[in-house]
Parts: structure tokens; sequence; C-alpha cells
């Protein structure tokens, strides 16, 4: 219904827009939730000011109405701009002709220099098919008041320390975890550290590639580890009954201490709850691994098809000023990749960015850096097995059943 | 038909005879033109493209490429198809049971007491709530930790199961939903059954000494097979197209234990771009809907004999 609803709409402003002034600029985006909607707001103000001749028509969709309308709308009915996300994510559309070359814009505007930590993600072979508007890095946010009362004076760094922490918390009668897997992709985010802290960035890379088999040993070593968690009862009980945001009541009642998450969370916690919140990134498991992060990166694309190119490549060029960035990025809780802006001064932020500057390697994330229909069997055994571990072995099969059909045997 | 004013005056009675002679065969037929084009272009050719598509490798863009009936093998060896048509099963035995109780409640509400047309509309209630309402209404109620179930289970030390993340009732917890809508319109299909009931032949049922469930097996039930025979169609439709709860409640989860035909089959469509593979789900869902769909228009037929 949403999702007519928003095809309707999308279409009624495109007639709209195609009978006003010749200037309009339509974007279509899926930053539904109230700070990326403020922030895009915000973000087409501003270029509405610096460009008063230009209109921006901007329509609004859900993230997975955003997902289904936009394979029809990239080939049907383009938009001038779309947001989207770099990476894998990118490359199935450039792949398949549908997003325009703005290597031009890359250039002219000088952002090989100004955004050095997002040219992997935004390139296909050497072409920039997109220009970043913010990052994100995840990590643990946990109560800190919570850890007091467990009797935890400083936060984990190691697994051990990990797993002593869970303890304490368990002894306290707090789950040290909270997590809604009814999403799947929350249990993913485990995977992805869990695999980068154990195997390192290159292993996760091939794998995500669909070139190392899901019942290689190294992957069996990751769901070991992750196993120890399960057995000590890390997490929350019937998770895959909760959304992401429906788990989030455990932490704010004090029942769980911590989320394995991402910005967008911070928005979401009560006032006084939001208070007590810190931020602590994911602990190493071997020191002979380096530091591998997941950092999503959020774009903005030209579809192919796209009647006003043009200024579609003036709103690029000033989503990418520094100061522009800087403040999208604030209003979104996030990172700007302009290292000429600033990060906004909170313990999230400066917290995440510290990270991200530290490490030796980034990636996506597990559902943005592989085959879709992967992802999804994948995350689903992913959530069976944080429910029965006993059924690792079969799990296993099952995701290699479906990388051998994606990918071939190997 | 631009050009039928050009035509000669000769050809114009030739047609007007020829349309006199066959008259009872073609008014109906100008007739029916309207809606079977119609139907043929919203209906019948989707389905056969559908039919089509269950053949390729297709992203929903880009190019497709024919693979043969690769898809169905896949699909053969699916667990979770297995498991998504067995679920089907369920829904369709299970959903059999809102016919029964709608029955039930509808012979309850069948008095004339003040108030009772309010108690109707109420229990009418539920069909007209959206059956995405429904979903997350009973899926709060459900929520092991904050849910009102749990909330009144907990004084009376009794353990609320988490219904929609065990495997092994989240169907059955989806259909439970499901049956409150579906219960409240069989009931409203009874109700205005039991209208047309002729109470002289209840009167002579009793005076020859039925009661109670003779009375109700031998001489209502009968007089309500039109009322059934709708019912039985509405309910056996909805098992089939159960979509929205699921979609709603656990998206087929956890792991796929509550997936039914219709949510894998979109699921495949929309979330892992395998168009093909779910138009095979669609072509075998339409095959089994067809097994049904012979039999309602076999008894269609036979009705429409009997009238004659």
């Amino acid at each position: 219904m949403k999702l007519f609803k928003s095809a309707v709409c999308a279409v009624a402003l495109a007639a709209f827009a195609t009978s006003a002034s010749a200037r309009d600029l339509v974007m279509n985006a899926n930053t539904s939730d109230p700070a990326q909607k403020l922030a895009m707001e915000n973000l087409i103000a501003e270029f509405e000011a610096a460009y008063p001749e230009i209109d921006v028509k901007f329509n609004l969709y859900d993230h997975e109405a955003f997902k289904v309308a936009m394979r029809n709308f990239l080939v049907s009915d383009a938009p001038d701009l779309i947001t989207w996300n770099a990476g894998n994510r990118m490359k199935v559309f450039v792949d398949l002709g549908l997003f325009e070359d703005v290597s031009d814009v890359w250039e002219a505007e000088g952002l090989y220099e100004k955004m050095p930590a997002v040219v992997g993600a935004s390139s296909v072979d050497g072409k920039q098919y997109g220009v970043p508007y913010a990052y994100y890095a995840w990590g643990f946010y946990y109560r800190k008041d919570l850890f007091e009362q467990a009797g935890i004076t400083e936060t984990p760094t190691t697994w051990e320390e990990f797993k002593a922490v869970g303890e304490q918390l368990n002894a306290a009668g707090i789950t040290p975890v909270t997590i809604g897997t009814k999403n799947l992709w929350p249990a993913a985010g485990w995977f992805d550290f869990l695999n980068l802290r154990v195997n390192g960035v290159e292993f996760h890379a091939e794998l995500m590639d669909g070139k190392v088999a899901y019942t290689d040993p190294r992957v069996r070593a990751v769901f070991e580890k992750w196993g120890e968690l399960v057995e000590a009862d890390f997490y929350i009980e019937n998770h895959p009954a909760y959304s992401f945001q429906e788990a989030l009541p455990f932490m704010n009642q004090g029942n769980a201490a911590m989320y394995l998450l991402a910005p967008f969370i911070v928005s979401m916690f009560p006032e006084d709850v939001r208070a007590q919140v810190e931020w602590f990134p994911f602990p190493i498991i071997d020191s002979d691994v380096g530091i591998y992060e997941d950092a999503p990166t959020d774009s903005f694309h030209i579809p192919v098809n796209a009647k006003n190119k043009e200024d579609a490549r003036l709103f690029l060029a000033f989503a990418a000023q520094a100061d522009v960035q800087t403040r999208t990025a604030a209003t979104l809780d996030m990172l700007p990749p302009n290292v000429n802006a600033s990060v906004k001064d909170d313990r999230f932020a400066q917290g995440g960015f510290a990270q991200l500057s530290k490490a030796d390697g980034i990636m996506q994330f597990f559902d943005r850096d592989t085959d879709p229909a992967l992802a999804k069997v994948a995350m689903q055994g992913f959530q069976e097995f944080l429910q029965n571990p006993d059924r690792l072995d079969r799990i296993l099969e099952q995701i290699e059943a479906e990388r051998a059909r994606i990918y071939g045997a190997l | 038909m631009a050009d039928l004013p050009m035509m000669p005056a000769q050809r114009t009675r030739m047609t007007t005879s020829f349309f006199r002679k066959h008259k009872l065969l073609l008014m109906p037929l100008a007739f029916i033109a309207p809606a079977f084009a119609m139907f043929s272009l919203f209906v019948i050719y989707p389905i056969i493209q559908s039919i089509g598509l269950s053949f390729t490798q297709w992203q929903g863009i880009g190019p497709k490429t024919w693979v043969g009936l690769n898809n169905y093998r896949m699909l053969f060896n699916d667990a979770v198809f297995w498991t998504s048509l067995m679920n089907n099963v369920y829904w369709l035995v299970l959903f059999l049971l809102a016919p029964v109780f709608g029955l039930f409640v509808a012979l309850f509400l069948n008095q004339t007491v003040f108030g009772i047309r309010l108690v109707k509309s109420l229990f009418f209630f539920p069909f007209v709530v959206s059956q995405i309402v429904v979903g997350i209404i009973f899926a709060w109620f459900y929520d092991p930790a904050f849910g009102l179930l749990a909330t009144v289970l907990e004084p009376i030390g009794l353990d609320m199961p988490p219904i929609l993340s065990d495997e092994t009732l989240a169907t059955f917890g989806i259909i439970l939903a499901g049956l409150w809508p579906q219960t409240a319109y069989c009931m409203i299909l009874y109700l205005t059954g039991l209208n047309s009931v002729n109470p002289e032949v209840i009167e002579a049922a009793r005076l020859d000494g039925a009661k109670g469930w003779q009375l109700l097996v031998k001489i209502v039930l009968p007089q309500l097979r039109a009322a059934t025979f709708i019912a039985l169609v509405v309910t056996i439709i909805g098992a089939l197209r159960s979509f929205d709860l699921v979609a709603v409640m656990t998206e087929g989860g956890p792991y796929n234990s509550s997936n039914v035909l219709a949510y894998y089959m979109y699921d495949n469509a929309i979330f892992r771009y395998r168009m093909g593979y779910a138009s095979s789900i669609a072509t075998v869902l339409f095959l089994i809907m067809n097994v049904y769909i012979v039999w309602f228009l076999m008894r269609l037929w036979n009705n429409e004999k009997g009238t004659r």
C-alpha cells in the first residue's frame, strides 16, 4: 500500500515536474528515518538557496519500498538524482548500465584528494558512479550505568575481556546484548566483525565475492567464536520476534546492556537513556589480525535515463563540499567523507571517526558486499545459528549451496 | 471501426441479415467482449507472461536467459519450498475452521434482543480492519516480553511461549490471527443466510419432533447451502493467498519456518531479484489453485444445468 501510494505520488510529482519550469531537479530518496529526512530536507533547502533558479522535487520512499520501486523507475521514468549505497549495491546497477559515470564531477571538484576513504567504494573499473554524502562506523552502544551496576569499570578491548564483561552482566541479572533478528541484518553485523577480527579483510572480501566456500574451516572458526557467546547467554531471548527497533526497549528498560549497531540508533534512544549511552569498538580477537571495520557508505547517483543531468551534477558537486558535508553528517549522526569537513562534536561520531581512522581496511556491510540472494539465505542461517548452534553443519551447507548456485562450484 | 461508414450499402444489408440469423449467438458474445478483452489483458496475459518467465533467469531488469526447466528443478530441491507448501496445507485445513466458527457465532447472534445490531457489528469489526492492522495487533499480543498475553500470564506464574520466534508455533500463531477476521466474514455470510431460512419449514420440523442438533443438521444447514458454498470459496481463497499476515508478523521467519508460497514468491522476486524463480513458484501456486477452481466451476456448471 505504502509502495502504491509512493508510486502514485512519484508519478504525480513527475507529471507535475515536466509541466513546470525547465530547471526542475527530481530526486528520489530512501532517507525515510526522521534524522535522515531532516538532513535531506536541509541539504535541499541549502542547494535551492545557492541555486535559486533550480527547483528540487523531492520524493521520499520507505527503505524497502525504495528497493522495489527503484528497479521500475530507473528503467521507465528515471528521476535526476537518487540516494543509494556505494560498493556492491551500486555495482549491480552500474553493470546493468543504469548509473551515470560521474568521474567528471570527481575530477572537477578534486574529490579524489578530498574523499580518499570512499574512492574505492564509489568506483567500478576505475570510474566513479556516485558521490558519497555520509558514511558511518559500526560498534557497541552500551549503557554506562548498567556496566557500573555490574561492577565493570572499563570497556573490553579483547575477546577475553568481552566475554568477562558478559559474565559479569549476566551475574548482575542483565542480559549482555540486545538484538532484533526479525530484520535479519543485525545478525550479519556480528558475522562481519567476527570474520574481520578472526580472518582479516582479505578473506572476508573473498568470501563476499563468493570465492571461498562457507564450509571452509576458517568460516567454521568464526562460528566457533560466535557459539561461545551463544553458549554464555549473551543474547536476549526470542530475538527473531523483534525488529531492530523493537529490540531497543530491552536496553531502554535496563534489561540489556549493549547493542552492536550503527549511528542511526542514536536518535532512537529516549533522552534520559541516551545520556547514559556510550560507544566502544568491536574488541580484538586475534592481535595478529589488523583492525578492519564495516563502514557503510551512503551516496547520490545519477540514473543514466535522467532528464536533467546537468543540474544533477551541480547538486553532486554541492553535496560534496566540506561545509555542506559537515552539516549533513552532523544531522545524520554520521561521518562526512570529505576530509576538510569536521566531524560532529559528540562521543558517538568522534568515537566512530577515531576507530575508522585507525582501521587498516574497510568493508561496506554483509548485505551490501555480497549477492542479495546469498545475503538473504546466509542471514537466515545466522539467525538459525543464534537459536540453534547445534545445527551449524546443516546451516553452512545450505549457505554453501546458495553460494555455489550463484558463483559456481569451486 | 473507423472504416465502418465507408462500407457499401449491400454489404451492410448482408451483415444485418447475418446478424439477424445468428442473433442468439452474437448478442451474448458482444456483451461478453468488453469484459473478455479486459480480462485477457489484465489476467490471462499476465498469467501466460508469468509462466513464460518461469523458464528464464531474470533480475527484473537487464537481459533474460532461457534456462528451461531449471527453475523447477531447483524448486523441487528447495527445502524452503516444501516448508512453504506444507504451511499452505496447514493454512488451508485450519482456515476451514472459520466457516464452522462463523456458523456458530451467527446462530448465537441470530436473536431478536435489544442492542443485537450493535453486537453484530462489533463481531463484524475485525473484517473491516485491514489485515496489516490485524497482524500488527496480534504480533503485539504475542510479544513474549512486553505483550498483552505475557503481561496477563505472568502474574499467574505462566510463561508465555515465544509464538512468533518459535519455528514450530509461528505458522499457527499467524493462522490464529487470520481466523479472527475470516470468522467474522463467514459469520456475516451465515447471518444473511439465516434471514432467508423458511420459518415454516422449521416449524414443521419441530412439529415432527426434530430438536437441537438434528434440527440444525437436517433442516437449517441444507437451507444454508448457498451461504456455506460462498463461505468455503472465500475461505479457501483467503488461505491460499495468505500473504499480508505472514509479511507483517514474521516475514516468513524464523528462518523460513512460517513461510508460505505467496510470500516466498514475493521474497524471491523483490528482495533476491530472482524473477524467474519467483515465477516458477507463482506457476506452482497457480496450478494448485486450478484444482480448486475447476471444482468450483464444475459445481457452478452443474448448478446451472439444474436450474435450466
